[in-house]
């Protein structure tokens, strides 16, 4: 007998507020048992994704932020912010998760 | 008998190219020169160079006042001439003035070509042929923000290039459907754009102005289609147009140029032209390499003797922008029954080179992304080799892998090894031997080889190579800083002095970067060394180990290591060392090889406590900065011992630790030969001899082994340490970032690295000194002052964890 698959939901976390991330880095987040990296990007822009980099879970949260990248502070892999992919490695990539700014908080969208 | 008089209409290159060819005969007539511009003559072509920050208007002149006069030549810069009376043997001045002349030579160049549009004669629209346009346009570059380009050849791209430099968001407008369609097929333009678009330009294509649109300044262009961009400067560099007004004027023959024959005589005898004013045989030329081709002839002729013949040339050219490498020659799109093309194409690397064979001959070739095949190309289609013997290695060698080494040994003393200058491998070997000549600059100013587009520079090596022998020592080569940046560190500096910037952002602004990060700490230290005093440390453009001031690991956490002056410590030091170890649960204690202690596997939140409760200066054990002065126990104790290397070591230390570096600087102070604090090996290594002390620099015993190269042997610890303190700026200043002194020492070479620092006439010793002291006086312990007050309430921390 086939097992119904259920939905997960989205639900609407909040990260703290703008001011906690200075502009052009990026901070690590707890949600659970799963750790997401939070930036705030040059352009005033927020941009999240898991926080272990795919090479060797180094923490993306401490790397340099580029325009729209992340590179990692162990071996400079570099992550597109926008799409999770490593650049120059097309297959790897890690999860994005889309960040909202609402009366200067950050909220984030994760499956609850 | 009289001297003949020989009069130059034009003191551009080809005018004076020809002037240095008589100056070579016997007995050279006498000569004067008319120029339209107030100046001396320079490199045209280097303009390029100056639009875009890499050379200054002083370094492209290329013949002095001193020179003219040396050589008795009557030059009347600024001097328009306005009608030329044949009959008389006449030229007319502006003033009205006649000048007589038994010979006459017009290389009036050309002018720039204004397509069809309204609006031309507002202010910020510019052309790009000469000094005057090029500082007007930088000063308007500095005052305003957007730029619009029309015409997308070789001079729109190099200008759009130089304005980006400055500052400006440029937009090419091109008429065609590709990017210059006059050296490029569809292929090849395509790839153009794209590289020409990661640099931050925009390109539209099949594209015509009809209008520029301000009241009295431009404010914007609109296109035929009716659209408009709004703008502050419009370039027009849509071609040019041969400048042969007063020779039609005079009655000479004109069709599209001055009409020459093979000796560059033009319909009347005693009257030559040479250079961009001319065409021979329906053929017209807007290079300096035939230009340089047609003075020789013209030279003979106007000596009087028909020996030498000119029979056209085959143009090539090379696109002068920095990050792009591209050359096309010859006839590239051949399409006759015995053509055929050879292609090989990787547009996401930007590579794509074409040979176009003409039966078994080379008839052109498009070389984008890789051009070291360039100059045998050439060579190849000037001589008309037969290249059916090799034709499947026209691109690759056998096995398909590398591009082969272009073998300069194997050519003759006639071929062309400067395609631009037109200067041959006999001139160039000539000249390094008659001038003893070690450099590309030396070449340059001899010969004029390598002195535009640098492709030909790899060749002038290995004919120093040859020359020199073991002497010959290698040109520093030249690196972008990015592949986000496409300029040099050299370049870049140049930028940030000229324009003040004092943060990473600004530099961003600039235009000068692409912003993909991997730059931004290379940019830092940039700006952290030009402005030592007040420059605007960002966090967000540093490494995380210089945003927190611990070295990462592998697990996030991060190493602390006090600093232990020259590996000397105390029980009082080690306690607290070791109570703090006790009290954040240091995973490990660590002697390092660098005598002295680490404390691993620290979190980041407890950094600032660590700080406060050590309370020793951070050791820079995270940083491209002065790290460790190892030392021995030395004459104090040991029995070998001739200098006290632990009180030198510990000075050292003291003088030198906090300040920032290319990459990082490790030392040693050794008590005598025997060496026990392996100076050798160090990027700067003191070892004390019998009477003095001995400074090495260069040495490495990590990745690469290689001992240091002697700098100098002194007498008292004071100039070791000078002679270090002036090693060091130096190295500050000229190192590439993350390049270690085991590169840099043998790159610039240790001879020059002695004539630069100690040269004392130079005044530059004391100079090196000075931004030492300048950037020394700023520096602060990052520990002391973070441990009290952080940059940001977050420097340390996490967000707040959700459950
Ligand atoms: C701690 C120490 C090893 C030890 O336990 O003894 C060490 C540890 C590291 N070294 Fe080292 N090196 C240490 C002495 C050396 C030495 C010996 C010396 O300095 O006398 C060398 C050879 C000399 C040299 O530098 O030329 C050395 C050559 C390297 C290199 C290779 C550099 C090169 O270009 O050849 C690297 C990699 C790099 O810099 O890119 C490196 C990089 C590293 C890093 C920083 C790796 C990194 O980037 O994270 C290691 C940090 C471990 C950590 O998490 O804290 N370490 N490393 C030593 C610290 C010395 C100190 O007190 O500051
Ligand atoms: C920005 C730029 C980049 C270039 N890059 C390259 C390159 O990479 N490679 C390359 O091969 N070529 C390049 N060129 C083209 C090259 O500079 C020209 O081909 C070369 O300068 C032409 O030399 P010429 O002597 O014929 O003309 P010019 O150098 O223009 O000299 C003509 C001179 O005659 C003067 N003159 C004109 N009429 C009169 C008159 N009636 N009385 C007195 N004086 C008069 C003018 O003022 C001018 O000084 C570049 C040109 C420019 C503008
Ligand atoms: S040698 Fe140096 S870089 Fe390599 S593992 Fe040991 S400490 Fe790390
Ligand atoms: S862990 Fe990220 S690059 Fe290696």
């Amino acid at each position: 007998m086939e097992i119904p698959v259920e939905h997960k939901k989205m639900v609407l976390v909040r990260a703290g507020t703008v001011e906690d991330i200075p502009r052009g880095e990026g901070r690590c987040f707890t949600i659970q048992d799963r750790r997401i990296a939070i930036f705030h990007l040059e352009d005033g822009s927020f941009g999240a994704v898991d926080h272990d980099c795919p090479h060797r879970g180094g923490p993306l949260s401490d790397g340099i932020v580029g325009r729209d990248s992340v590179i990692c502070p162990l071996h400079g892999w570099r992550i597109d912010l926008r799409t999770g992919v490593v650049i120059g490695q097309e297959g790897k990539s890690v999860k994005t998760y889309p960040v909202r700014i609402e009366q200067g908080e950050i909220l984030l969208k994760v499956q609850g | 008998m009289k001297h003949e008089r020989l009069i130059v209409i034009g003191n551009g290159m080809a005018g004076v190219a020809t002037i240095e060819e008589i100056l070579k005969k016997p007995s050279p007539p006498t000569i004067t020169v008319f120029g339209g511009e107030p100046h001396v003559n320079y490199n045209r072509i280097l303009l390029s160079d100056v639009l875009a920050c890499a050379k200054t208007t002083e370094e492209i002149f290329l013949n002095s006042r001193e020179w003219y006069e040396k050589h008795a030549i009557q030059l009347h810069p600024g001097v328009f001439i306005t009608g030329i009376d044949l009959d008389h043997k006449q030229v007319i001045a502006q003033s009205g003035e006649r000048y007589e002349f038994d010979k006459l030579l017009i290389a009036t160049g050309s002018v720039p070509l204004i397509p069809p549009m309204k609006g031309v004669d507002k202010k910020g629209v510019f052309t790009f042929r000469n000094i005057e346009d090029t500082e007007s346009m930088i000063q308007w570059a500095a005052r305003n923000d957007r730029a619009v380009v029309i015409g997308g050849g070789l001079l729109g791209l190099e200008a759009a290039r130089g304005l980006t430099n400055r500052g400006m968001m440029v937009t090419v407008v091109h008429l065609m459907g590709h990017l210059m369609e006059k050296q490029l097929d569809a292929t090849a333009g395509a790839i153009l754009k794209t590289e020409v678009e990661k640099m931050g330009i925009e390109v539209r294509l099949n594209c015509t102005v009809k209008e520029i649109l301000g009241k009295g300044k431009v404010e914007a262009v609109r296109f035929s289609t009716g659209d408009l961009i709004k703008t502050d400067l419009a370039l027009i560099t849509a071609g040019i147009r041969p400048n042969v007004k007063l020779a039609e004027e005079a009655g000479l023959a004109v069709k599209r140029g001055i009409l020459v024959g093979y000796h560059m005589q033009s319909s009347h005898p005693e009257v030559f032209a040479v250079g961009e004013c001319v065409e021979f045989r329906g053929w017209t030329y807007g290079l300096v390499a035939p230009i340089m081709e047609q003075a020789k002839v013209a030279a003979e002729a106007i000596a009087g003797s028909r020996s030498l013949v000119y029979g056209g040339s085959t143009p090539a050219t090379t696109l002068k922008v920095a990050g792009i490498r591209l050359t096309s020659m010859g006839d590239f799109q051949q399409n006759g029954a015995d053509c055929e093309e050879i292609t090989y194409a990787d547009p996401n690397m930007g590579i794509y080179k074409k040979v176009v064979l003409q039966g078994n001959r080379v008839a052109g070739a498009i070389l984008l992304g890789e051009t070291e095949d360039g100059p045998r190309l050439l060579e190849w289609i000037r001589k008309g080799t037969d290249v059916g013997p090799f034709r499947k290695s026209l691109l690759w060698d056998g096995n398909g892998a590398q591009p082969r080494p272009i073998p300069v040994a194997g050519m003759q003393d006639n071929e062309t090894v400067c395609g631009c200058m037109s200067v041959t491998k006999g001139t160039i070997v000539e000249a390094i031997k008659t001038h003893k000549l070690t450099d590309r600059e030396g070449i340059g100013e001899k010969t004029r080889a390598c002195t535009s587009c640098k492709s030909c520079g790899p060749l002038i090596d290995q004919l120093l190579e040859d020359a020199l022998g073991s002497t010959y020592v290698a040109a520093p080569k030249v690196n972008d800083l990015c592949a986000c940046a496409r300029m040099t560190r050299q370049a870049l500096r140049q930028v940030i002095q000229e324009r003040q910037l004092k943060s990473y952002s600004t530099v961003k602004e600039s235009g000068c970067l692409g912003d993909c990060g991997v730059c931004k700490p290379g940019v830092s230290f940039l700006l952290s060394e030009i402005w030592p005093k007040d420059y605007a440390d960002e966090r967000q453009a540093r490494f995380i180990n210089d945003r927190v001031h611990a070295n990462i690991q592998k697990d996030g956490t991060f190493s602390v290591v006090p600093r232990i002056y020259g590996g000397v410590t105390s029980p009082e030091q080690l306690r607290r060392i070791a109570d703090v170890a006790e009290k954040y649960n240091v995973r490990m204690v660590k002697i390092t090889g660098g005598q002295r202690i680490d404390l691993l596997g620290v979190k980041k939140e407890d950094l600032p406590k660590i700080w406060a409760d050590l309370d020793i200066p951070s050791g820079h054990a995270y940083a491209k900065a002065v790290r460790t002065v190892k030392t021995c126990v030395g004459s104090d104790f040991c029995r070998f011992g001739v200098g006290d290397s632990t009180a030198l070591g510990i000075e050292m230390e003291k003088r030198f630790e906090g300040l920032y570096t290319p990459h990082k600087v490790k030392m040693a102070v050794s008590g005598c030969p025997r060496n026990c604090a392996e100076s050798y090996v160090k990027d700067i290594g003191v070892v004390a001899i019998e009477g003095g002390w001995e400074v090495y620099v260069g040495g490495a015993a990590g990745m690469n082994v290689r001992k240091g190269d002697l700098l100098c042997r002194v007498d008292i610890g004071q100039e070791v340490l000078d002679a270090a303190t002036k090693f060091l700026q130096y190295y500050r200043e000229n190192g590439e970032y993350m390049e270690r002194t085991y590169d840099f020492v043998p790159r610039i070479g240790i001879e020059t690295i002695r004539r630069v620092i100690f040269n004392k006439i130079s005044g530059e010793p004391d100079r090196l000194l000075e931004r030492f002291h300048e950037a020394k006086s700023a520096v602060v312990d990052p520990w002391k002052k973070e441990s009290r007050r952080p940059v940001h309430k977050r420097q340390f921390s996490d967000l707040t964890i959700v459950e």
